[in-house]
């Protein structure tokens, strides 16, 4: 336990070993570990409690990590980085592995909105699942989620990172086929979890590669020896380490189970495939910053990866009538932007972070909302079905227009602040990576306000035996958190306690970038863009719909009518026409494509087994030949490696 | 003449070190015993008897295994080697044996009795057969049976010279021969089991014994370091030698079901009664790994760069064949057959590499795999229907709805065998990929890698089945088991879960382990 | 090779007589066959019908059989070792009684079990 481990980021720096306040950290995993073990374990018995348990135990850890949060705070930048040996997990050939946590300020920002958010979401499953028979269990795998989670943030070694990854992995499985009566929910869950061994392959790959270039897979041994590797070493490892981020969070190419996972319960939307586990593939880019510092070309290989999902997941999210899939499409697009900060280097990684944050309470906040909504409508998903709420839920309407004004980036909301970091730093980077990261917020903007439009404007297109109704207090409360965190959060963070970007400084490092141009063209930039894909957005779905059920607006409507009817045609024609081609056949990429592509591989896998299976006769006298025939091979080829 | 005479008159006493061959003859002495109870107690207390006889002789032998840790001798005059890898095998076949004997001990699931006929002898379907199946009568000549088998399986990886593993080889495989036509359901199945892997083993047999001469053409001697040592000094013919070589590997490899010597595992698996299909996948493969080790490190050492190639080639084919056929299985015991083939190939790459980290990592992954083994088809033997257990996978569908706690453990096996983390799966592949790619063998742990994200996909398809799908209106029931099963079941469960979190002991015990006296 | 030649000579000489006394007979002997002389066994002995279809048949004989090979077979053990009785002594004489007890147990074994009893 005494021993001093030392932590090479990008310079040598020791790393103090947990004492004091810090010595609980562990505590921080073993509340929803304890809780997820009574819940699966009790049966029945906690049937009545288990939504108490559950939501205690995130709690008890918010509070804990609420207290590191606040000795942090008080150390010296250099201090804060603090390492926990648990246990000596592994003592194989070479190869030492011991389980310890490391809390610096990157897992803290993480640690803080896992048990945070993570613990709003608890509550507001309490309401959400209320009448669900199998609540306990549900609640069971959310706390096991939380574990997994945690362990995979805090987790000094990346084979115990790995065990983290595999756990959330799970985690979301079982929670994505929670519903198990409806078939779609278990195809979709199969769907994650096959997509996932593709990414999780690259993981035990990398770690592997790891193990064989630096001999050990602590962070300690091997970011602070990554200068010492050969640039081709380090870019097999890094491309293997997208690889495995891809998976995880939905990046082109892995990127089409995501939307399928929207069968689960959508506490679990929130919680783990929009606020947490989604992102858990930037912070392995982020952690992994000593060995992408060194292979440039897996650093294009992310930004080009980022790119391309952020552009096609916001595409993909102004095609769907499916509430909780335009989400999706949009967390894709979010992450986009996250994953190319992350390949932009140190100039990127704070930002990177910085928007996983403020994604984190706006895009939970959304989905809550969302949410809030089906629990309205008798769990209708379709946005054709919906209109006009805004009078029946008012609380949920006003805590998802402040979501809705972060993620498309007006300011001073959350998202504004984040998201145009990240455009800076991709113009910075490169001209076309930065129009593009300028064409997303567009994009962004049109298929957020869609989505605003048909639910909570125009008119009822409701389904007849439809009552809808605020959601409880238990639900609401949650959404007004997050709501006021979707208002503040960007802000506070970067102007508070000297700003994410310093308290990221220590573990991601920094770098200032030069921009072609002034940072305030920039910005004026993006919010023209902005307004441009609402206003789009406007045009196609609230002029026409409106006019026909608001009389009040009809005057402001009438007023701009032969504008209208031009841009309508011109929408139609350059705008709509190939774009709803365009998003139709990216739709039918993903849909066909992708899709025939794992189908391909499984059906492969399915023939040959099954030609192979028919050389399974089930005679002996065939058995004894194919013996025969394995000998005779046997012998020859021995004879012929050494005789010939 | 006058030489023969010579030599006859300087034969001297042999002298035989009881205390090392004790775990041995612990277990023949019993087997022994076991034939006498047979013999001369009355038919109502035999089951009793035999079941303490069985496991009181297991438990002392694994006492005095341990105590003997730590001994590296030659024993018997040189044609039996107590050394680490010998007990470290020992250890395990005996702990997986008592478990296995827990298992045939069942008498509560099956509403008939036990999972072994009334008579192996009465014709299926036959009056007969009915009339003893009525009468419940139980026959208990299964525990010798095992015991003999346990005790060549002791034997087979400590034999220091070839003929005495041949000896070691036929006495563990006769007994099981016999134990799997036994089976009280399916008999036409089991039977035909059991004559299946009776003319195939002995098959393979022939073809060790063949070897065997070969070599001793070529050496002079069947003590495996008089030809390690005829092979530095390469006398003789290479022909010889190498045929030898392959003729013997492919009778070893035939125990351990590598392709492409595997095509009895899926149907003696499947027809064999589900205690001694657990019991043979577990125990046969592990004392066959260790008779291999022997073989090709002590005695073959010089020659690795001859089997190399061949054992990479086998490794992969091994690995692919079993991993792809499986995805396609219904039945859940060839399922798990064919995911016994694919171990045998992830073992296989870990023995790739001639070094003490290979033979560490090997010793472990058999031990890992050997407890979810056991575990796993002792679930199987709860799964019933009328028709006694059922194995077809539709059957297995919505499982945790009617047991939760026994598709839950069944998962946990399942997930030791895909190598998830956290159970002794995962660590005993990271181990044996580790040493092979450490040893430079990296192609093969590629091809292990990619060969374990396929055979992810069909335990995980029994896993989905069993939680995700709804159950059959009439599906199969869960029988209660007795203390008996339970405790086996529990205690794989328990060594899978600990050797996932916890596996510093083990390990450290195995690399200690890892060197072969000459 | 010199000391091949007198045994090579034996056995052409052997094979040739063979050959010639089949070939002699089948050449000059008469062929008068009746019922008799087609049986299976030209001795007298009715053979048993088999089974119809191949069904199963009594395996007593074979059980006895086998029981006798085994025994008689691990007698001869006893002879080398009588041979050199002196030389390997008490170690010898502990060795063999071991073996045979473990023999006897078998024989208990068939015999308590039924293994020698015709019906």
């Amino acid at each position: 336990m005494s021993a001093l481990t030392t932590l090479d980021v990008r310079a040598v720096e020791p790393v103090a070993t947990a004492g004091g306040v810090y010595a609980w950290t562990f505590l921080l995993i073993a509340f929803p570990a304890l809780g997820a073990l009574v819940l699966l374990l009790g049966g029945r018995r906690t049937d009545r409690i288990g939504h108490v348990v559950g939501t205690l135990a995130s709690l008890a850890s918010f509070v804990v990590a609420a207290l590191l949060f606040v000795d942090m705070l008080g150390r010296a930048a250099e201090d804060r980085a603090v390492n926990q040996p648990l246990f000596d997990w592994l003592p194989a050939a070479g190869l030492q592995v011991s389980v310890g946590l490391l809390l610096d300020p990157l897992s803290m920002a993480f640690v803080l909105l896992i048990t945070g958010v993570g613990t709003l979401i608890h509550v507001y499953s309490i309401g959400y699942m209320q009448h669900d028979p199998r609540r306990r269990r549900f609640f069971g795998y959310l706390n096991l989620f939380v574990a997994a989670m945690l362990l995979l943030v805090l987790a000094d070694d990346y084979l115990v990172l790995y065990v983290g990854w595999e756990g959330v992995g799970l985690a979301s499985y079982l929670l994505i086929g929670f519903w198990q009566h409806k078939n779609s929910a278990a195809v979709a869950a199969k769907k994650a979890f096959v997509v996932n061994r593709v990414g999780d392959m690259g993981m035990t790959l990398a770690v592997m590669a790891m193990f064989a270039v630096f001999g050990t897979t602590a962070f300690s041994g091997v970011l602070g020896g990554a200068d010492q590797v050969s640039e081709g070493w380090l870019t097999v490892i890094g491309l293997l380490l997208l690889l495995a981020a891809c998976g995880k969070s939905a990046q082109f190419p892995l990127q089409s189970w995501l939307l399928d996972a929207m069968e689960g319960p959508t506490p679990v939307s929130a919680l783990i495939h929009a606020a947490t586990m989604v992102t858990a593939g930037v912070y392995l880019i982020v952690r992994s910053g000593a060995i992408y510092a060194g292979a440039p070309l897996a650093q294009t290989a992310v930004v080009v990866v980022g790119t391309i999902t952020l552009v096609m997941g916001a595409i993909i999210g102004c095609a769907k009538d499916d509430i909780k899939r335009v989400l999706a499409g949009s967390t894709m697009s979010q992450i986009g932007y996250m994953v190319l900060a992350a390949g932009l280097g140190p100039a990127g990684y704070a930002f990177a972070i910085f928007h996983l944050l403020t994604h984190g309470f706006f895009k939970a906040n959304l989905f809550l909302g969302a949410g809030s909504v089906m629990h309205a409508m008798d769990d209708e998903v379709d946005m054709r079905r919906y209109g006009g709420l805004r009078r029946y839920l008012p609380l949920t309407f006003l805590t998802f227009a402040a979501g809705y004004l972060a993620i498309i980036g007006v300011p001073p909301f959350a998202g504004f602040w984040s998201k145009d970091r990240i455009i800076e730093a991709a113009f910075a980077d490169n001209l076309l990576v930065g129009t593009c990261a300028l064409l997303g917020a567009g994009i962004t903007a049109f298929y957020m306000t869609r989505l605003m439009l048909m639910t909570w404007f125009s008119e009822r297109r409701w389904k007849p035996d439809v009552h809808a109704h605020e959601s409880p207090l238990v639900m609401t409360l949650p959404l007004l958190a997050l709501g006021l965190l979707s208002l503040v959060g960007g802000a506070a963070m970067l102007w508070t306690a000297g700003g994410i970007v310093e308290w990221l400084e220590p573990v991601v490092g920094e770098e200032e970038h030069a921009l072609p141009f002034p940072v305030w063209v920039l910005t004026a930039a993006t919010l023209v863009v902005i307004v441009a894909g609402v206003a789009l957005a406007w045009m196609r779905y609230g002029r026409e719909q409106v006019a026909r059920t608001a009389p009040t607006r009809v005057s402001f409507a009438t007023t701009a009518a032969r504008r209208d009817l031009y841009g309508d045609a011109v929408n139609e024609v350059a705008l709509m026409r190939p774009g709803q081609r365009l998003t139709g056949s990216l739709v039918y990429a993903d849909s066909r494509g992708l899709d025939r592509a794992v189908n391909g591989v499984a059906a492969l896998m399915g023939g040959s087994s099954g030609l192979l299976r028919r050389v399974q006769t089930g005679f002996v006298r065939s058995y004894a030949l194919s013996m025969l025939g394995g000998t005779v091979l046997v012998v020859v080829a021995l004879l012929s490696v050494r005789l010939s | 003449m006058t030489a023969l005479t010579r030599q006859v008159t300087e034969i001297q006493s042999p002298t035989i070190e009881y205390g090392l061959l004790a775990p041995m003859l612990v277990v023949f002495g019993a087997a022994v015993l076991g034939v006498l109870v047979e013999a001369f107690l009355p038919r109502r207390v035999r089951y009793p008897v035999q079941v303490v006889l069985s496991l009181g002789a297991l438990a002392v032998a694994l006492g005095m295994v341990v105590t003997l840790a730590d001994r590296v001798e030659v024993a018997a005059e040189g044609s039996v080697a107590i050394d680490g890898p010998t007990l470290f095998i020992q250890g395990t076949v005996l702990a997986l044996s008592l478990l296995s004997v827990l298992l045939f001990a069942e008498r509560r699931v099956d509403p008939g009795g036990d999972a072994f006929a009334s008579a192996a002898s009465s014709l299926p379907g036959s009056e007969d057969e009915r009339t003893l199946t009525a009468q419940r009568v139980q026959q208990t000549e299964v525990y010798p049976l095992v015991m003999f088998s346990i005790g060549g399986m002791l034997l087979f990886p400590a034999s220091n010279d070839l003929l005495t593993m041949f000896v070691a080889l036929e006495v563990l495989s006769f007994p099981l021969y016999l134990l799997c036509g036994m089976a009280r359901r399916r008999r036409l199945l089991s039977q035909e089991a059991a004559v299946k892997y009776f003319l195939l083993g002995s098959f393979s047999s022939a073809f060790f014994i063949y070897g065997v001469a070969l070599l001793y053409g070529y050496a002079g001697s069947v003590r495996l370091s008089d030809i390690d040592r005829a092979v530095s000094e390469q006398v003789g013919s290479e022909g010889l030698l190498l045929a030898g070589v392959a003729l013997l590997t492919v009778g070893l490899l035939f125990k351990i079901a590598a392709v492409p010597f595997h095509a009895w595992t899926p149907d003696v698996y499947q027809g064999a009664p589900t205690p001694v299909t657990g019991f043979m996948a577990a125990c046969t493969k592990i004392a066959a790994f260790g008779a291999l080790l022997r073989v090709l490190y002590v005695g073959l050492g010089g020659l690795r760069l001859d089997w190399q190639p061949l054992l990479w080639a086998i490794a992969i084919l091994t690995m692919v064949v079993g991993a792809v056929v499986a995805l396609t299985q219904s039945d859940v015991k060839r399922m798990l057959a064919y995911s016994s083939i694919a171990h045998a190939g992830f073992v296989l790459t870990g023995m790739v590499v001639v070094e003490p980290a290979g033979i560490s990592s090997v010793l472990f992954y058999l031990a890992a795999y050997g407890f979810a083994t056991v575990g796993a088809f002792a679930v199987v033997s709860l799964v019933r229907d009328a028709g006694g257990e059922a194995t077809h996978l539709s059957r297995w569908a919505g499982l945790a709805k009617r047991s939760p706690l026994v598709a839950g453990v069944f998962t946990l096996f399942l997930l030791a065998f895909a190598g998830i983390p956290l159970t002794s799966g995962f660590v005993g592949k990271l181990v044996v990929f580790l040493a092979a790619w450490q040893g430079g063998a990296w192609p093969l742990v590629l091809v292990a890698v990619l060969a374990s994200a396929v055979a992810a996909f069909f335990y995980v398809r029994v896993i989905v089945l069993m939680y995700f799908s709804e159950p059959a209106p009439e599906g199969p029931t869960v029988a209660v088991p007795s203390p008996l099963t339970a405790a086996a079941i529990g205690l794989g469960a328990l060594v899978t879960v600990g050797l996932g979190v916890a596996p510093a002991p083990l390990l450290t015990l195995a690399e200690q382990a890892a060197v072969f006296v000459r | 090779m010199q000391a091949y030649v007198p045994i090579i000579a034996l056995a052409a000489l052997a094979a040739g007589f063979a050959v010639f006394s089949i070939v002699a007979g089948a050449l000059s002997g008469p062929k008068r066959y009746n019922r008799a002389k087609l049986e299976s066994y030209e001795c007298g002995i009715e053979p048993t019908p088999q089974a119809v279809g191949g069904g199963r048949f009594p395996v007593k004989y074979y059980l006895t059989a086998m029981l006798f090979i085994i025994f008689d077979i691990e007698i001869i053990f006893l002879y080398p070792w009588a041979v050199r009785f002196d030389s390997l002594g008490v170690f010898g004489l502990v060795e063999m009684v071991l073996f045979i007890l473990t023999v006897f147990v078998a024989y208990a074994y068939v015999w308590r079990r039924g293994g020698l009893e015709w019906d």
